[in-house]
C-alpha cells in the first residue's frame, strides 16, 4: 500500500468522494487532514435534501486548511481546493477540467448523484483520478466507482465495519474489485499525504 | 456501462452535427458532460448498439429524431423553486418595477411553465399583474404545450404550497388553481398575462425591450462560449436599468458582458443592466 501511496502523490490529480448518510461526521473527520496548499483537487457529492443550504460547506471550510466551497457552474477546478456539489444539483466534470451543474432527473433517487460525478470525472481524469466511497445508504456510486476502475484510476472504499451506514460501501465493494478497503482514519491519513 | 472513449467523443460530435445539418437544432455547444449522459441514456433506452447507430437512424427517420430531441431537452422544473429567490424578487426588484406603466417580462427556458405561474402569482400579490406581459419561451414544444395548459398533478401541489409559503406567499395557494380529477388547473386570470411560444436561445434572435429577464437553470447546460453569446442576447434584449435573474449557482463572472451589469442581489444572482451600458 505505501508504494502506491507514493505513486498516488505524483500521479493523481483529483479525488472524487461520494457519501450519503453519516457523511457530515465522516467528512468532518477526514477533510481537515488535507494539507493547506495541496496538489490535488477534491470533488465531493454528499446526498442531502435539495433545500439543505450551504451549512455543510461552511462548516467544513471552517475546520479545514484547504478551502472548501460549493461548486459554481463553469468554475475551473483548482488544485488544493475542495468543491462540494450544491444541494439539488448534479455536479459534472467537463473536458478542460471545469465543473458544470445540472438539474436533470435524480439518479438512483439522488441529486446530486455520485455516479454522475464519478463517471464524468473519470472520463476526464482517467488514471489520474482517485474515487472514494464512504458511509451511506443506497446504491448510487457503485457504477461510478466501476468506471473509475475501468479507466485505470485508484479505488478506495471505507471499511463497512467503520461506517455509520454500511450499505453504500458494501454495494460498492460488491460491484467493483476495489483497490483498498480502509477504515476512516486510514483514509484521513491517506489524504494528509496526498499532494503535499 | 462503458467508458466515453475518444472515439465516442467523435461519434457524439458527429451526431450533434447531423442533428444540426438535418433538422436545424444546434446542440453543438452544449456542455459536454450532461449532453453525453443524455445521449447514453437515449442509446440504452432505445437499444442502439452505438452512437453512430443513432446518427444513422435519425438522419432518415424524423420520428426517431423527435424521440432523441425529447431526450436531449428534458424539462425538470418546480413551482417556487428556491423560495429565497422569490423573496428577493418581491423585496428588491418589484418595488423598482412598480414605477413603470407597463412591465414586459421574458422567461427564457420556461419548461412546463411552473416557474411562469410562480412569477405571475408574485406580481398578482404585489398588485402589478394588470400591467404585466410575460413572454414565456422554450425550445421544447411539448413542454410549451404543457405550460400553456397549466395543469399539474395534485401530488406535487403539496410541495409547491410549502415552497409558496417559504417564498413569502400572502394568500392561500388554493386561490390560484382549481382542483379536478387529481389535477390542479391554474386560474385563467393568471394565464391572461402570459404568452407562450417556441424560441431557441442558440439560433433565434433578441426578444425586444424587456424590463425583466428570468433564465434559471438553462445556461448551465451550455458551454462557457455559448453562455457568453446568450448573455449578450439578454443584455441586448433588456432596457437600461432592466433586471436579469439567473439560477442560484450561475454567475456572470466568466462572461464578457459582466461589466454591463451591476450585482443587484449577488446571493440570489439578480443583476441590473447599467444605464450607460449597451
Ligand atoms: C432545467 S429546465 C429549467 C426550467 C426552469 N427555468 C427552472 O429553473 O425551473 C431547462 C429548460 O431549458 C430549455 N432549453 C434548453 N436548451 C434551450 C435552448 N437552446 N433554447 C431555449 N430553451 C432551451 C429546456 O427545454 C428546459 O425546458
Amino acid at each position: 500500500m505505501s508504494e502506491s501511496i507514493e505513486n498516488a502523490r505524483t500521479l493523481h490529480e483529483c479525488i472524487a468522494i461520494g457519501v450519503s448518510a453519516g457523511g457530515f461526521r465522516a467528512l468532518s473527520a477526514i477533510l481537515p487532514k488535507l494539507p493547506q496548499r495541496g496538489r490535488v483537487a477534491v470533488l465531493i457529492v454528499q446526498h442531502t435534501r435539495a433545500d439543505a443550504g450551504d451549512f455543510l460547506a461552511r462548516h467544513l471550510d471552517g475546520i479545514c486548511q484547504a478551502p472548501v466551497k460549493h461548486a459554481e457552474d463553469k468554475e475551473p477546478i483548482l488544485p488544493g481546493t475542495v468543491y462540494i456539489a450544491p444541494p439539488g444539483y448534479h455536479m459534472l466534470v467537463e473536458q478542460g477540467k471545469s465543473l458544470s451543474l445540472s438539474v436533470d432527473e435524480p439518479e438512483h433517487f439522488a441529486r446530486p448523484s455520485i455516479d454522475a460525478l464519478f463517471e464524468s470525472a473519470s472520463d476526464v481524469y482517467r488514471e489520474k483520478l482517485i474515487g472514494i466511497i464512504l458511509t451511506g445508504a443506497g446504491t448510487d456510486g457503485s457504477l461510478g466507482l466501476k468506471r473509475v476502475k475501468e479507466n485505470g484510476g485508484l479505488t478506495i472504499v471505507q471499511d463497512p465495519k467503520t461506517a455509520d451506514m454500511d450499505f453504500l460501501p458494501k454495494s460498492a465493494i460488491l460491484a467493483v474489485s476495489v483497490d483498498y478497503i480502509l477504515p476512516l482514519d486510514a483514509i484521513g491519513g491517506f489524504l494528509s499525504k496526498m499532494g503535499s | 456501462m462503458e467508458t466515453t472513449t475518444d472515439v465516442e467523443r467523435i461519434e457524439i460530435q458527429l451526431l450533434l452535427e447531423a442533428v444540426y445539418r438535418r433538422y436545424g437544432y444546434d446542440f453543438r455547444s452544449y456542455a459536454e458532460a450532461s449532453i453525453t449522459r443524455r445521449i447514453h441514456r437515449h442509446r440504452n433506452l432505445n437499444g442502439y448498439r452505438s452512437i453512430s447507430d443513432i446518427q444513422h437512424v435519425i438522419l432518415h427517420d424524423r420520428e426517431a429524431f423527435l424521440r432523441l430531441l425529447h431526450d436531449l431537452s428534458i424539462s425538470v422544473t418546480e413551482m417556487f423553486r428556491d423560495p429565497p429567490f422569490y423573496c428577493s424578487l418581491r423585496k428588491c426588484v418589484l418595488p423598482k418595477l412598480k414605477e413603470l406603466p407597463f412591465i414586459r417580462i421574458w422567461l427564457a427556458g420556461c419548461a412546463t411553465g411552473e416557474e411562469v405561474y410562480s412569477v405571475a402569482i408574485l406580481f398578482q400579490e404585489e398588485g402589478l399583474l394588470d400591467r404585466v406581459q410575460i413572454y414565456a419561451t422554450d425550445i421544447n414544444e411539448s413542454a410549451i404545450d404543457k405550460a400553456r395548459q397549466g395543469i399539474y398533478p395534485l401530488e406535487q401541489i403539496q410541495e409547491y404550497t410549502r415552497n409558496y409559503h417559504k417564498a413569502g406567499g400572502k394568500s392561500a395557494f388554493g386561490e390560484y388553481y382549481t382542483a379536478r380529477y387529481g389535477h390542479a388547473a391554474m386560474q385563467a386570470f393568471l394565464k391572461q398575462h402570459i404568452l407562450f411560444s417556441h424560441h431557441n436561445l442558440v439560433t433565434d434572435g433578441s426578444f425586444g425591450e424587456m424590463h425583466l429577464i428570468v433564465c434559471r437553470n438553462v445556461l448551465i447546460y451550455f458551454s462557457k462560449e455559448l453562455q457568453d453569446r446568450v448573455l449578450h442576447l439578454f443584455c441586448e434584449s433588456l432596457i437600461e436599468d432592466g433586471f436579469l435573474c439567473l439560477g442560484s449557482k450561475e454567475t456572470l463572472r466568466y462572461s464578457t458582458c459582466s461589466t454591463q451589469f451591476q450585482e443587484w442581489d449577488p446571493h440570489e444572482r439578480i443583476y441590473r443592466k447599467r444605464s450607460n451600458a449597451s
